[in-house]
């Protein structure tokens, strides 16, 4: 057993906690064609690269960096928020909260009309010239605003025609725009799928808003079900990759989005997108105010494991806001305020946003090489041990933040079949109930961390590296400013070593909390 | 004879907007309001007055007590 410094009782609440043993049994019985040992259907559409994907595929995903998991350390994705209405209700949601010091889904600084947000897109793409997607995701559902989401389409696809555009919606309405979407080149839609069972639906959404009534219950979840499926199958038709977005609530939907991964696998869905439940009491939200719990990193770890049969799983959602701006781990939106938009002389330089990005596919070139390289010395490698790793990163693919200055670790599971992105985990101290100034940063780390064996970082002081160690984390400078996966792979071969030598003794670890808020510049 | 927003609750999400019949709803200071005088509590339109059953706060779209209930 681990010996853990800190105690985690707190987040293993035994009431409605999720059986990680019967999550990995329906993981046995849901991977007919398993996955073991291969990296293939890795995560998020592609491990290293294209991989298995077919070329028409990758071009369109490889990107766009909340489809392709590797795409997301290099190129960034704004939000712009014009579409303020919805029509569903849902129990993780409260429309009336916004703070800017929140971030989530459904929350906005400020709306946009459609020729403020296509000034906004100019303004951004001519500032970070690595963005290369504009989403529609809300603050409400893009398609209960079908005017302002096609109008802003519309105005980007005339003056960007090089950006990508994707929208984000609830499904209630989808069947109904299906041709709109197509006729504007929209490659990538998201469809919040919670449920496929109307029984579960009744207890995540109190209301939906149909055809000018008001359902309540099971009756709204069934509609509301069957117009995502159906949406579902329309968007696959007609060659638009799927991605489903699924909002993990233990103790309600936890065992069924295994059923939810199953069905929309069946109708063609291209990405599953498995969330932890963001529901803190300050939010105001049902589930905020009822106590309901969102999952522990492993519980919601141990989900997407059993979901990930030949269907890729996403694990680098940062849950963002719908006025979001920059690289996924990061939010720019404070420097793009409308003001500051519409005073902004923008003059949109294709030629010189398609020379950077030129450089960046050098980057990624020689960051796949090195890792292919450094996968090649693994080979023969026989262990099961498998390590999950934190990474300090600003982006690119490297080890380049300091230990003090990170917001957030990405997490990296470490076997003899290579480095695997599994997630993240937010550190930064933002409108966090609970974690006081007088808390050391160590403790808030080593609790978002507490599954891992090492941390990789660019720099660390003595005294957070002692702390560290004593929690049984090895803290580790030495791949400063390397590529993340090489790194990896190269401790992985030292570890197993060092465990040969009798140098040191492999254990298991703990579990490790998920940590919810805003990302704010820092 | 009609329906006003309670525009401390509003949330100007605009859902209401186009959804009603009379054209009776419009944004005014940042959030929306009913014209009183357009409004027929969606009867002889619909089961439920429309802006009640989208609004996604409880208790912002209610009876305007000033003015008798409208009668059709």
């Amino acid at each position: 057993m681990a010996s853990q410094i800190i105690s985690l009782s707190s987040i293993a609440t035994p009431n409605n906690g999720v059986d990680l043993e019967e999550i990995m049994q329906q993981k046995a019985e849901h991977q007919g064609c398993g996955t073991s040992g291969g990296s293939g259907k890795a995560s998020c559409g592609s491990g290293a690269g294209q991989g298995d994907l077919a070329p028409e595929i990758w071009e369109k995903v490889k990107n766009h960096p909340c489809y392709s998991e590797e795409a997301h350390h290099h190129y960034a994705r704004m939000h712009v928020a014009v579409a303020p209405a919805c029509n569903i209700q849902c129990n993780y949601c409260n429309r009336k909260y916004d703070c800017a010091n929140e971030s989530r889904p459904g929350v906005v600084s400020e709306k946009l009309t459609p020729e403020q947000a296509a000034k906004k897109v100019l303004a951004v793409a001519s500032t970070i010239p690595q963005m290369t997607v504009l989403g529609i995701a809300g603050p409400g559902d893009p398609l209960a605003n079908p005017e302002k989401t096609f109008k802003t389409f519309e105005l980007i696809s005339k003056t960007a025609p090089d950006i990508k555009l994707c929208l984000s919606t609830n499904g209630l309405t989808l069947p109904d725009h299906v041709d709109t979407i197509a006729s504007f080149n929209v490659d990538h839609v998201t469809i919040t799928i919670n449920m496929v069972d109307a029984d579960i639906g009744a207890q995540i959404y109190p209301w939906i808003y149909y055809k000018n009534k008001r359902y309540k219950g099971r009756e709204a979840a069934q509609i509301l079900t069957d117009r995502q499926m159906l949406g579902l199958e329309m968007l696959t038709e007609r060659g638009i990759l799927c991605k489903v977005n699924s909002v993990m609530i233990p103790g309600i939907n936890d065992h069924h989005l295994v059923e939810v991964n199953r069905a929309v696998k069946s109708r063609g869905a291209f990405l599953h997108n498995i969330m932890p439940l963001i529901s803190a009491p300050e939010h105001g939200t049902v589930f905020g105010l009822n106590g309901q719990r969102g999952p522990t990193a492993q519980e919601l770890k141990a989900l997407q494991d059993s979901c990930e049969g030949e269907m890729n799983m996403m694990r680098h959602c940062r849950q963002c806001r719908a006025d979001a701006v920059g690289l996924l781990g990061e939010d720019r939106s404070a420097e793009f305020t409308t003001e500051a938009v519409m005073a902004m002389d923008v003059e949109y330089d294709l030629e010189s946003r398609k020379a950077y990005q030129s450089l960046v596919e050098q980057e990624r070139q020689a960051k796949a090489d090195a890792k292919q390289a450094e996968l090649e010395t693994l080979a023969g490698e026989q262990s099961d041990i498998k390590i999950l790793i934190a990474v300090a990163t600003k982006g690119s693919g490297r080890v380049n933040e300091h230990f003090g200055h990170a917001t957030e670790f990405q997490i990296y599971e470490a076997s003899a079949s290579g480095a695997k992105f599994v997630g993240h985990r937010r550190v930064d101290l933002y409108c966090q109930g609970g974690y006081g100034e007088e808390e050391a940063l160590e403790t808030t780390v080593i609790r978002a961390i507490n599954d891992c064996t090492a941390v990789f970082v660019a720099k660390i002081g003595g005294c957070p590296k002692a702390s560290l160690e004593a929690a049984g984390i090895d803290a580790v400078d030495r791949y400063a400013f390397e590529y993340i996966e090489q790194s990896i792979i190269a401790y992985y071969r030292d570890y197993l070593d060092n465990i040969r030598s009798g140098a040191i003794v492999h254990g298991q670890r703990g579990d490790a909390e998920i940590r919810q808020g805003a990302y704010v510049a820092a | 004879m009609a329906y006003k927003i309670v525009s401390s609750q509003c949330t100007s999400c605009s859902a209401c907007e186009p959804e009603c019949p009379n054209m009776a709803i419009s944004e005014k200071n940042g959030t929306f309001v009913i014209n009183a005088a357009k409004c027929t509590e969606c009867i002889n339109y619909f089961d439920e007055p429309q802006c009640v059953a989208v609004c996604p706060v409880d208790d912002t779209c209610i009876i305007d007590n000033n003015y008798p209930r409208y009668v059709a």
